[in-house]
């Protein structure tokens, strides 16, 4: 049977269209999304033509002005102290022999993908709680705290998995020529290790622009980020406004994600 | 001589943990440390405005699962918090196993593209993935309301006279808890079916085995690891899940996560919205204890 002409070994039956209505699935309320944004009408439903007016009328609004520059302010200062952490973390913890204290380093590192985000974000709820009634201060330092330590283990791992598959013998020749650990941090090791940086803080910069959960709980009144204020919006009556405003962010979605996959191929 | 590989020793120690304090300093401001916290808060008095009480009580860990007959004082099990609970394993149980159903073949049809191609169609996986979740969940909300898509299409064929209730129902939640995490469960069944060695498949068909049988018997137990995985990255997510049974529960299907909020909300009980949480994290924990077990086993075998 199997010596039969035409017999693919890799085919099983149904897969190929399970697979096929998996990603149509996937898509589908994306594209719809995308499309009613364009809609004339109030409906996010009933087509009724082709106009800008909702991505105008977003563009007007000053709750989505403020909460998109809360947003980007919010992942820039997340993803930059996240990434700073993470270089540093991993040039400790990579390429090392095993050390008293790793795996619990390691445990904590990685524990908010483990945590579910509902548990810390309550936790964080309750301690920032207390220093707001002991300090008064009710800035923005609470988000970009909280968004950095959830950010941390996103850009831990493509810089440690770049990290790792570098090569010792340029840095130890370097070291042999007298360069100080400084400089062969600035010359040798940072020149090869900045896609996985790059990669790194995109990824945790994405990862804080999405975040719904731990926001909602750990923001002062008027601190709403885009996620949040959407989420308040799916209470009233939708109009494709929303639509605009997703569709805008699945675009940074989609570009974000691309230019994640062509920095990790880069070869070291 | 040991002297001096001592001192470098010590020195190359100390380097290490100047280099993790900025992490680890943020961690447990914002990670760890606030969950000793909530594990204290637990065990205090419930504030009557909200916050806490410093006295020490063990009434929230005592209404996590039971409740006091408010006329006759009598004790029995807290049918409420429960049913919640049945509710968020069922429900999360359900979702894995859809994934499962539809991302075994989906990771599989990928697998075996060309070589090329492959990084193409985990793209198209990717791209959902780093979609906010508000934006995916919205979007799924408005194929399936009242005034959605899908009761749209079916109204205007004449199909049915009115609106189909498929939102605010346990249905919609697993729906929608499936759409969101689905990705989680291609990403490692693709890892692990991507290094599938298919002379393995081929000696099946050799020695007469159907389609089926070769699935079951060579490829499943090959790509165990990957189901695991996908299966404990679906799970965990899904039992904490808030944003999604909020929006397509209505409000009337809670799962544990909402009921967490509800204390620091509406029913201003801080200890117990502590205790309920802690509570989660423990089932979290079991289940990813049984994984690395499961894991370690599958390791062993395959030596």
């Amino acid at each position: 049977m199997a010596k039969n002409k035409g017999f693919n070994i890799r085919r099983q039956t149904g897969f190929t269209t399970i697979a096929l209505v998996c990603f149509g699935m996937l898509y589908l309320p994306i594209v719809l999304l995308v499309t009613y944004s364009f809609n004339s009408g109030t409906s996010i439903a009933i087509w009724e033509g082709f106009s800008w007016r909702w991505y105008q009328s977003a563009w007007a609004n000053e709750q989505v002005q403020e909460a998109t520059v809360r947003s980007l302010v919010l992942a820039f200062w997340a993803s930059l102290t996240a990434t700073t952490c993470a270089v540093l973390a991993a040039l400790a913890t990579t390429r090392t022999r095993k050390f008293k204290g790793q795996s619990a380093v390691f445990a904590m590192i990685n524990q908010p993908l483990m945590v579910p985000e509902i548990v810390t974000a309550v936790a964080l709820l309750i301690l920032f709680a207390m220093i707001k009634v002991a300090t008064g201060y009710s800035g923005l330092l609470y988000l970009v705290v909280a968004h950095s330590a959830f950010c941390i283990p996103f850009a831990y791992l493509p810089i440690r998995a770049r990290l790792q598959g570098m090569d010792l013998s340029l840095e130890q020749a370097a070291a042999d020529l007298y360069a100080t650990p400084f400089q062969v941090f600035r010359r040798v090791t940072l020149p090869q290790l900045w896609p996985g940086i790059l990669a790194g803080a995109m990824l945790a910069f994405v990862i804080s622009l999405d975040d719904v959960v731990i926001t909602e709980f750990v923001k002062s009144a008027g601190q709403d980020t885009l996620p949040t204020y959407m989420l308040g919006q799916l209470r009233r009556v939708i109009t494709p406004e929303v639509n605009a405003i997703s569709t805008v962010l699945v675009a940074i979605s989609v570009t974000m994600v691309v230019a994640f996959t062509l920095l990790s191929k880069i070869k070291n | 001589m040991a002297d001096l590989s001592h001192k470098a020793a010590k020195r190359a120690s100390r380097v290490r943990w100047m280099l993790l304090a900025p992490a680890l300093f943020i961690l447990v401001i914002a990670a760890s440390g606030p969950l000793l916290i909530t594990l204290v808060y637990s065990f205090l008095t419930a504030g009557d405005y909200g916050g806490v009480e410093w006295g020490f009580s063990a009434d929230a860990w005592f209404n996590v699962f039971m409740q006091r007959d408010i006329f006759d004082d009598t004790l029995s099990l807290s049918d409420a918090h429960l049913s919640i609970f049945w509710r968020s394993v069922k429900l999360s149980l359900i979702t894995t196993l859809v994934c499962i159903f539809f991302g075994f073949p989906t990771a599989y049809f990928i697998a075996t593209r060309r070589k090329e191609h492959r990084d193409l169609w985990m793209l198209l996986i990717m791209i959902p993935f780093w979609t906010n979740l508000v934006i995916r969940t919205f979007a799924i909300v408005e194929l399936i309301r009242n005034e959605g898509t899908v009761n749209t299409i079916l109204m205007s064929l004449g199909m049915i006279d009115e609106p189909l209730q498929i939102l605010y129902t346990e249905f919609s939640i697993a729906l929608g808890m499936v759409y969101v995490y689905l990705p989680l469960m291609v990403l490692p069944l693709y890892a692990s079916m991507e290094r599938l060695d298919f002379s393995l498949v081929e000696a099946g068909y050799d020695l007469y085995a159907t389609r089926m049988k070769v699935l079951r018997r060579v490829i499943f137990p090959l790509v165990k690891p990957g189901v695991i995985a996908g299966s404990i990255l679906v799970f965990v997510p899904s039992l904490g899940a808030y944003v999604t049974p909020r929006v397509m529960g209505g409000g009337n299907h809670l799962m544990i996560g909402n009921l967490i909020e509800l204390q620091f909300g509406q029913g201003r009980n801080w200890p117990l919205g502590a205790a309920l949480s802690i509570t989660l994290l423990a089932i979290v924990m079991v289940a990813l204890m049984a994984y690395v077990r499961a894991v370690g086993n599958e390791e062993v075998k395959h030596g």
